[in-house]
């Protein structure tokens, strides 16, 4: 009887077996295999052969580029979590009626209605020497002269970030925050709490899920971008993503596939540790 | 063999055709309406107008893709089952041939062959010109055979490309940001436009606007641009990451618009730019020249190829493409926009006289130039850039090239891009 009935467990994970060994692993197994091979400039050669990796952990570029990709992750991090935590909080507990905190939330999703690339490009003009944020700082008497590095720069870019990705951080903040029991708030104000303790003490505790479920959102989707960082930076800096699709571009697939094994691992590495500090199983 | 019979039938129709209707390409067979032939290329000739034209005159459609030149290389050599015409250029034909994936062309099919320039046959352009560096089209232009697999440098009756379009190719300028004149390639380093220069990121076309900055800077004499050793690369590559880390550029650019973009918005003063992207500049009513340099220009030439898989009714539809390509309506199409035919005087057909003189010949223009597209290029009096077809194609030092080292060029070019 027993036996029977793991043999239906099995039966029923069955789909989503097939499903994930196919879409998951399958892929990922193909891209391990072909950071093996050999590639010249039209053919790749199948082979166990280690040059791919070899060439990456030896040239100092590679370091910069993971160095960069980190920069990136952390800047965004930091200014996607303070503008989507204090757009959550606001949310959740300054908007006293259900109606509105529906009709705010919408708000912030307006701009997510268009494509990625168009949100990050129309940035482009108004960052531009010549763009709306100079002539009007200049207009205001502000600088003299245009700001070059409000564009093509490393600034450009972390502001896209921020932009494209802030949303990923209110959402799984202001829904955990709604879960909150607002009698532990009042209890604590009963206890003689001030404000800041209150946030300090409840509510960022009780939040931590949401907002490692939002930094995990923000840092796999910032490692793994290429197209923002090519723009926003004038094809100036480089990611670990660009390194990727340059290698594409120029058909080294055995060696596009080595940098993605690290980079995988390094992300899966960072998310290891991130889970450590919070079990977000509470959350699901 | 019925093939064959069919063949020279098409071939006495065209003697025909050419002699009474002025060259108006005729619709052999009512199923050639049926056919479908996918071309790709780079954006510089896939255009609609061209497909719309096929479709009327010829009767069968032309699907166009366009991609950048690295995209380009990448499905010629990978996915040979996905196009029937390529449209690339003589260095990607340097990558792309040897994997097999084109089919010679029988030249006495192509009814214009001997009005081509020499610069696709002998590789010189009058009997006296000498050949530059680089991937020069002509030695990348033939093959020994219909199943050819390497290169020979004479004329054989089998090319690997048809040559459709070409240009000579230099720095774009902002005269009126500028202010003074600009004649050598150096000036692209020159610390008075840091910030505010560009280069372009696809390292076989960058690498030659490298190599052209380093020789006029006099830094170093190249024995052949077109074919650096690893010595020669570093060196390059050590003088433009030192400039990047200087703030030398403001961006890199990989795609046309990106060029223009740069240019029309004035983030950008002086950098490597193609004709039509300087014609489209001018459009917007940004002054913008084409500055011909000292030194002279770095040239590409690009073809149409034919993919290995196509066969049978497709392939006589696609000769039947090519020799209306090179009858002149394109080639007008493409001269005024600022390219060059690979046949000119059949072009000269469908330009007026004032066109023909300004784009080719180098004279003053006798009345408003406009671009195919309706836009004031160029006012009464104004004179090209560069001069005729002669002064321009004439003085071309090197054309874009494949290198032996070419992987390691790649490899450093990333490293470049990273620094």
């Amino acid at each position: 009887m027993l036996k029977n009935n793991t043999f239906i467990g099995w039966l029923m994970a069955l789909p989503i077996m097939a499903v994930l060994v196919f879409f998951l692993v399958l892929p990922i197994a193909m891209i391990v295999m072909v950071s093996f091979w050999k590639a010249t400039e039209f053919s790749i050669i199948p082979a166990f052969d280690l040059g791919n990796y070899e060439f990456l952990f030896g040239s100092n570029v590679t370091y910069r580029v993971f160095f960069n990709t980190f920069k990136y992750a952390f800047l965004t991090w930091v200014f996607t979590l303070s503008i989507g935590f204090t757009v959550a909080y606001f949310l959740a507990f300054h908007v006293r009626s259900q109606t509105w905190q529906i009709v705010l939330f919408l708000l912030c999703t307006i701009p997510f209605w268009t494509s990625n690339i168009i949100r990050m490009i129309s940035w482009i003009p108004f960052l531009g020497r010549n763009g709306i944020a100079n002539s009007t700082l200049i207009s205001w008497g502000v600088i003299d002269q245009p700001l070059d590095w409000l564009l093509f720069s490393d600034f450009a870019v972390i502001l896209a970030f921020v932009h494209l990705y802030t949303l990923f951080m209110v959402v799984p903040i202001f829904n955990t925050m709604m879960r909150i029991d607002t009698s532990l708030i009042e209890a604590a104000r009963d206890a003689g709490a001030s404000g800041a303790q209150i946030l300090w003490n409840v509510i960022i505790p009780l939040t931590k899920p949401g907002i490692m479920i939002g930094t995990i959102f923000v840092v796999t989707l910032v490692m793994g971008d290429f197209i923002t960082v090519r723009f926003m930076s004038g094809s100036q800096s480089a990611n670990v993503g660009r390194l990727i699709s340059n290698d594409i571009a120029l058909l080294a697939y055995p060696s596009a596939a080595a940098t993605a094994v690290v980079l995988l691992l390094t992300v899966l590495l960072v998310i290891g540790v991130m889970l450590r500090f919070v079990d977000i199983r509470k959350e699901l | 063999m019925t093939k064959v019979t069919r063949r020279s039938l098409l071939k006495g129709g065209a003697a025909f055709a050419a002699g009474t209707t002025l060259g108006a390409p005729m619709i052999w067979a009512q199923n050639i309406k049926d056919v479908t032939l996918r071309q790709f290329g780079t954006g510089v000739s896939n255009l609609n107008d061209v497909a719309n034209k096929v479709k009327e005159d010829l009767g069968f459609t032309l699907e166009m893709t366009a991609l950048d030149s690295d995209s380009v290389t990448q499905r010629a050599a990978t996915q040979p089952n996905s196009f029937d015409i390529a449209d690339i250029e003589y260095w990607i034909c340097k990558k792309v041939w040897p994997t097999g994936n084109l089919q010679a062309m029988d030249t006495s099919k192509i009814k214009n062959y001997d009005k081509i320039v020499g610069i696709f046959r002998s590789g010189k352009l009058t009997p006296e010109s000498s050949i530059a560096q680089g991937t020069a089209p002509h030695t990348v232009g033939f093959t020994d055979g219909p199943d050819g697999t390497g290169f020979v440098d004479h004329e054989s009756g089998w090319m690997t490309l048809i040559p459709t379009i070409y240009n000579a190719d230099t720095l774009g300028i902002r005269p009126d940001l500028i202010g003074r004149p600009i004649n050598n390639w150096h000036e692209l380093l020159n610390p008075e436009f840091k910030g505010k220069a560009s280069i372009l990121d696809i390292s076989s076309i960058g690498i030659m606007d490298m190599a052209m900055v380093v020789e006029s800077m006099g830094e170093y004499t190249y024995p052949d641009k077109g074919n650096m050793t690893r010595e020669e690369i570093d060196l390059t590559m050590k003088i433009f990451t030192e400039a990047k880390r200087n703030g030398q550029f403001r961006a890199f650019w990989k795609s046309f618009d990106e060029s223009v973009n740069l240019m029309a918005s004035g983030e950008v003063v002086i950098q490597s730019m193609w004709s039509p992207a300087i014609t489209a500049v001018k459009s917007k009513g940004v002054e913008c020249v084409y500055q011909p340099l000292e030194e002279g220009y770095r040239s590409w030439g690009g073809g149409i190829g034919l993919s290995s898989a196509l066969t049978g009714l497709e392939r006589d539809a696609a000769y039947e493409y090519i020799n209306w390509y090179l009858d002149g309506w394109v080639g007008g199409y493409l001269m005024r926009q600022g390219y060059y035919s690979a046949v000119p005087e059949t072009s000269k057909n469908y330009m007026s006289e004032n066109e023909w003189g300004y784009w080719f010949e180098g004279k003053p223009a006798t009345d408003t130039i406009t671009s195919p597209t309706g836009d004031a290029l160029a006012q009464a009096g104004d004179v090209r850039d560069g001069g005729s077809f002669e002064d321009r194609m004439g003085a071309v030092a090197c054309w874009n090239a494949v290198m032996d080292e070419n992987q390691y060029m790649v490899r450093k070019w990333n490293e470049f891009i990273a620094a």
